[in-house]
């Protein structure tokens, strides 16, 4: 499978340690993620997931171990001794973080065209006219009306709040996104259309993303390859199929086995 | 701005009081805080903000700039809204006569301190003369983001995207930059200002102004200052470039059409007129002979 992909990783992480407490958060985590991929991180509430998230972004610091991204200019670079400046570029430009709850990526006093624009600006356009031919060609990539484009996100429904926060992740061109739940709390038909519209976006821009959900179904849709986390500890990695189809791990048996066939 | 040590206050002055109101070791702190602020230029410095005998909003923070560089020998000039017979120009001017007995003038010209609310004066300044500001806001991204942590680290990281955020609503909302007042900078290409609630008017006079710009909060506890002769540019978008106001009349009374101009409500049935909102230009180009639409020649 690796073959499909560049030979070197996108990103690479060693032996990462997080405890909050006695809780192990992450408990010697390694995992690599090749340009193009997108990588599924599995398990149940509180086993790590969105810690594991967070300390591969640059958005917390581990205890211990190394994250290690290729940038742009290429080089391996360890996201946690970089500068605060340079981390911020490179959340603004290369890589993208698609939250759970709209509401914490979004601006929701800011209409959608300034939601989307916003990392165009902050990288440094300066033309009106563009910044908002960039909006509306985006709010279309996402199936949104072009003609709400001056709408405040909160008269949005959910799953086009989500779409919108998709859009203005993905206006840069990132290389990378984070996507922490992106289907979580939409219902089962939004949902869908979420994911066929992720998997396209993936496809099209050649993004490499680590999703991190509880949902093997949303799992089995979007990534390549999953990781199973068990408090804080990955458990079974493999190919998504042959993980779902196949789990090897006695957790990762219980999980499949408790999804409700419908 | 003599005063390294403390100034006798002359003999009009109320006595008992120390010169400008202060204490030395207030003044001292004060200016410390405005050299780092001319050092940096748009850069707002924190200070020990004082209680001054006035509320909050009526000038605090410019007080305690004048109190810390005026001296004895300074011309003080005090304008509110251009004017220099409104309430807050009155009430500021007597408290620096009582408490320093300085020398106080209404002409721009005349003036080596001028404080002022909401407006440059038309007359241009010289080098040496010292503008200082009352800022009621002095932080220019605070509607878009209300942490105080996070508007510090975007000072730092230059990250001012978000500035151009609020332009490019104005312009999705109204088809133009609507923002007319407190209208966001850029100084001497580092520091985004909010060069306090003075209308945009008067923002290309900041550019390279020949004279030292001091701005005090008093309630946000922050000084920041432009150098004399330091750029200051307006943010704008290349196909929307900044532009002050322009008004279809004269003044009524000067004839002026390069000032800013007040309208003022004359009655109940519609009638109004334009006026000059600098009251100085506008008397010295009456002096001078020029006459507008409803005014008499002096």
């Amino acid at each position: 499978m690796k073959t499909v992909f560049s030979e070197s990783p996108l990103l690479q992480a060693e032996g990462i340690e997080k405890r909050f407490g006695r809780v192990h958060a992450c408990n010697d985590v390694s995992l690599d993620l090749y340009p193009g991929e997108v990588l599924g991180i599995v398990g149940e509430s509180g086993s790590g997931k969105t810690t594991l998230l967070n300390i591969l972004s640059g958005r917390i610091e581990p205890e211990a171990g190394v994250v290690e991204y290729a940038v742009r200019e290429g080089g391996m670079r360890d996201v946690h001794q970089m500068g605060a400046a340079e981390r911020r570029m490179l959340m603004r430009t290369d890589w993208a973080f698609v939250h759970q709850n709209p509401r914490d990526g979004l601006r929701m006093n800011v209409s959608a065209g300034g939601n989307v624009g916003e990392r165009l600006m902050a990288v440094g356009a300066r033309h009106y006219g563009q910044i908002r031919d960039t909006a509306v060609d985006w709010l279309q990539k996402v199936e949104m009306e072009a003609g709400r484009i001056d709408d405040l996100p909160r008269t949005f429904s959910g799953g086009m709040q989500q779409r919108l926060q998709i859009a203005r992740n993905l206006v840069t061109r990132p290389r990378l996104a984070f996507m922490d739940e992106p289907t979580g709390g939409l219902d089962v038909s939004v949902q869908a259309r979420l994911l066929d519209l992720l998997r396209g976006l993936v496809g099209d821009l050649g993004l490499a993303a680590i999703v991190v959900t509880h949902d093997l179904a949303v799992a089995r849709h979007l990534s390549h390859r999953l990781a199973v986390m068990r408090r804080g500890e990955v458990v079974e990695t493999g190919l998504t199929d042959q993980v779902l189809d196949d789990p090897q791990h006695p957790y990762t048996q219980l999980l499949v086995s408790s999804i409700l066939k419908a | 701005m003599t005063a390294v040590q403390s100034e006798t206050p002359r003999a009009e002055a109320d006595s008992g009081y120390n010169f400008a109101y202060l204490d030395e070791q207030t003044k001292r702190m004060i200016r410390r805080a405005i050299l780092k602020a001319v050092a940096i230029p748009g850069y707002q410095v924190p200070f020990a903000s004082r209680e001054m005998p006035m509320p909050y909003g009526w000038g605090t923070g410019g007080v305690q700039v004048t109190a810390a560089v005026i001296g004895s020998d300074d011309v003080l000039k005090v304008i509110d809204q251009g004017s220099d017979d409104t309430t807050n120009a009155v009430s500021i001017r007597s408290f620096f006569v009582r408490t320093t007995g300085v020398e106080t003038t209404e002409k721009t010209r005349d003036a080596t301190l001028i404080q002022t609310r909401h407006r440059v004066p038309e007359t241009p300044l010289s080098e040496d003369q010292i503008l200082v500001y009352q800022v009621p806001i002095p932080e220019p991204l605070r509607f878009l983001e209300p942490r105080e942590t996070e508007t510090r680290r975007m000072h730092a990281l230059e990250d001012y995207g978000l500035m151009h955020v609020k332009l490019y609503e104005d312009i999705a909302h109204h088809g133009h930059i609507a923002t007319t007042y407190a209208y966001p900078v850029k100084v001497a290409g580092r520091y985004v200002m909010d060069p306090s609630p003075t209308p945009k008017f008067d923002n290309p006079k900041m550019n390279h102004s020949p004279a030292l710009q001091l701005f005090g909060a008093g309630r946000e506890k922050r000084i920041y200052a432009i150098p004399p002769h330091t750029e200051v540019v307006s943010l704008d978008f290349e196909d929307h470039p900044f532009e002050v106001q322009q008004w279809d009349n004269a003044c009524a009374l000067c004839g002026a059409t390069d000032s800013f101009l007040d309208e003022v409500i004359m009655d109940d049935a519609g009638k109004r007129m334009f006026v000059c909102s600098d009251s100085d230009y506008c008397e010295e180009r009456r002096a001078a002979g020029h006459v507008g639409e409803e005014g008499v020649p002096l």
